[in-house]
């Protein structure tokens, strides 16, 4: 623990100081539901956090953004929620579920992830017609898929997936992997997957951005230390680490 | 004791764990049934993907089990019987995927037998043969996860059963396979059976493993497990139904192998 607070300081203080609403006095513990794709830059702004407040315990639940909608609707116990689109925050706000109205807190646009290399030379969101090439998009039921195939009926690309995965990270996997030559992720998924993966943008994207909102939840155990997270998400620290995740700030 | 059995009295010490036990186990089951929305039931279960992913699931399963019986009893053969060194660790190896987290076993599978895989790179480039994303990678992946269940019975089986059968064949000249064959099969079948339940049962619940190694595409790969984790995303009641289906199915099939086979024991 002791390294990890020390790391956390040593951002705090790279990051320009504490922003004013995180600054001191939280304790207990706070818990966070958030979207798969936040894992990295959440974890981050959970440590900042913490070395603010010394006697906070920051957790999270990282899961896709309709599992954790599904849990949050059966009670599960939590002080902030944040998703990866708009529908499954509608999910939560529909069971009345809010303390208040959600805010967008960045933007997220689907890119190409290949294996370095690029051992299937893949050029542009047309080659998922292609029957030869190992696809993989995710399934229409979670946000990617979602995206996808209104990227692809946009476009008018009647892809060939091999395989509809459950969720973002699972089709990144497979990219990771080399098991299949393309796959239709988020820009931040190819960012930070490290070097094993390439991203190739494709104009498309543009017209299907993804919002990602953020609430703090009626039922937060830590209603102070909950408005103290998403202040810090929506803080220009904030918004700093989640570009340099790769995300887009609205 | 033999009066106790026979009056049906349990003891209370038993009792009370076993009728806990039970609720415990019954009660989701009866959560399911509770919430499932009857009155919708009849389109849900008409869709198209709905009996795709019940044949899939039923015919994969089966032949999961297939294999495993045909690699998995002599496995638990060679484990009982041989005087092998390291029986142990092999043992322990062969149950490996009991102790694995079923997603980390389909990631397994990509590095010995997917396209970039030990055994797989070779079958890529030198026959173009893939396996992962088709109904055969399905089958493995069940056959990998489910097969040491089978072993592990079949070979307890073969542990309580009584040796001197085997001796006595051996003594009257019968070499090791027809005795295998002639006295020892017969011996454990109903210890195989209840393997082989065990096995289909775990394969036709199988859900990390498979969407791992073999993705999820309806009618290809898509099984009832992988049909209601998605189903899951969008519709936590159509979930629920195709729970149910699952449920029905398998019960109802175990079922009616059990009277069966308890049918023929008794004969036998």
């Amino acid at each position: 623990m002791r390294p990890l607070l020390a790391l956390g300081a040593a951002l705090a203080l790279a990051g320009c100081g504490g922003t004013a609403s995180s600054g001191g006095g939280r304790t207990g513990t706070l818990t966070v539901f958030a979207a798969a794709s936040l894992t990295d830059v959440f974890g981050e702004l959970g440590d900042r956090l913490e070395a603010d407040n010394p006697d906070l315990d920051v957790r999270f639940n990282f899961a896709g953004s309709s599992a954790l909608a599904t849990q949050l609707t059966q009670g599960a116990p939590a002080d902030v929620f944040a998703s990866a689109n708009d529908e499954q925050m509608t999910v939560v706000t529909d069971a009345g579920l809010q303390a208040a109205d959600p805010a967008v807190f960045t933007e997220n646009v689907l890119e190409i992830a290949v294996p370095k290399g690029n051992p299937g030379r893949v050029t542009g969101l047309a080659d998922f017609a292609d029957p030869d090439l190992a696809l993989a998009v995710c399934a229409a039921d979670v946000p990617c898929g979602a995206a996808a195939q209104a990227v692809f009926a946009d476009a008018g690309v009647t892809a060939v997936p091999d395989t509809e995965e459950e969720d973002v990270k699972a089709a990144l996997t497979k990219v990771q992997l080399g098991e299949v030559d393309a796959a239709l992720v988020y820009a931040t998924d190819v960012q930070g997957a490290g070097s094993d993966v390439e991203g190739i943008p494709f104009p498309e994207a543009e017209r299907e951005v993804n919002d990602y909102p953020i609430c703090t939840l009626a039922a937060a155990p830590n209603p102070a230390a909950a408005q103290a997270f998403v202040d810090l998400v929506l803080s220009d620290a904030g918004r700093r680490a989640l570009a340099a995740a790769g995300f887009r700030t609205p | 004791m033999r009066r106790a059995r026979r009056d049906g009295g349990v003891p209370l010490p038993l009792l009370v764990p076993a009728v806990l036990g039970i609720a415990f186990l019954v009660l989701p089951l009866l959560g399911l049934v509770v919430r499932a929305p009857w009155s919708s039931i009849g389109p849900q279960l008409a869709q198209q993907e709905v009996g795709s992913a019940l044949r899939l699931s039923l015919f994969s399963a089966s032949l999961a089990t297939v294999l495993s019986l045909l690699l998995g009893v002599p496995i638990a053969w060679v484990l009982a019987r041989s005087r092998i060194r390291g029986r142990s660790v092999l043992r322990a190896l062969v149950t490996v995927p009991l102790v694995l987290p079923p997603v980390v076993g389909g990631v397994a599978l990509f590095l010995a037998i997917g396209r970039t895989g030990i055994l797989g790179r070779p079958l890529y480039e030198h026959l173009g043969v893939t396996i992962p994303f088709t109904t055969t990678a399905v089958v493995v992946a069940e056959t990998f996860v489910a097969m040491p269940f089978l072993v592990i019975s079949v070979e307890g089986a073969l542990r309580a059963a009584d040796a001197r059968f085997e001796d006595a064949a051996a003594t009257l000249g019968a070499d090791r396979w027809t005795t295998f064959r002639r006295v020892t099969l017969p011996l454990v079948a109903p210890g195989v059976a209840a393997g082989a339940v065990l096995c289909w049962a775990r394969a036709l619940g199988e859900f990390g493993a498979t969407i791992t190694f073999a993705g999820n595409f309806p009618g290809t790969t898509q099984t009832m497990p992988l049909a209601v984790y998605l189903a899951l995303q969008r519709d936590p009641e159509a979930a629920i139904v195709l729970s149910l289906v699952l449920l029905a199915v398998s019960l109802g099939t175990l079922l009616l192998l059990r009277d069966r086979w308890l049918s023929r024991s008794t004969v036998g």
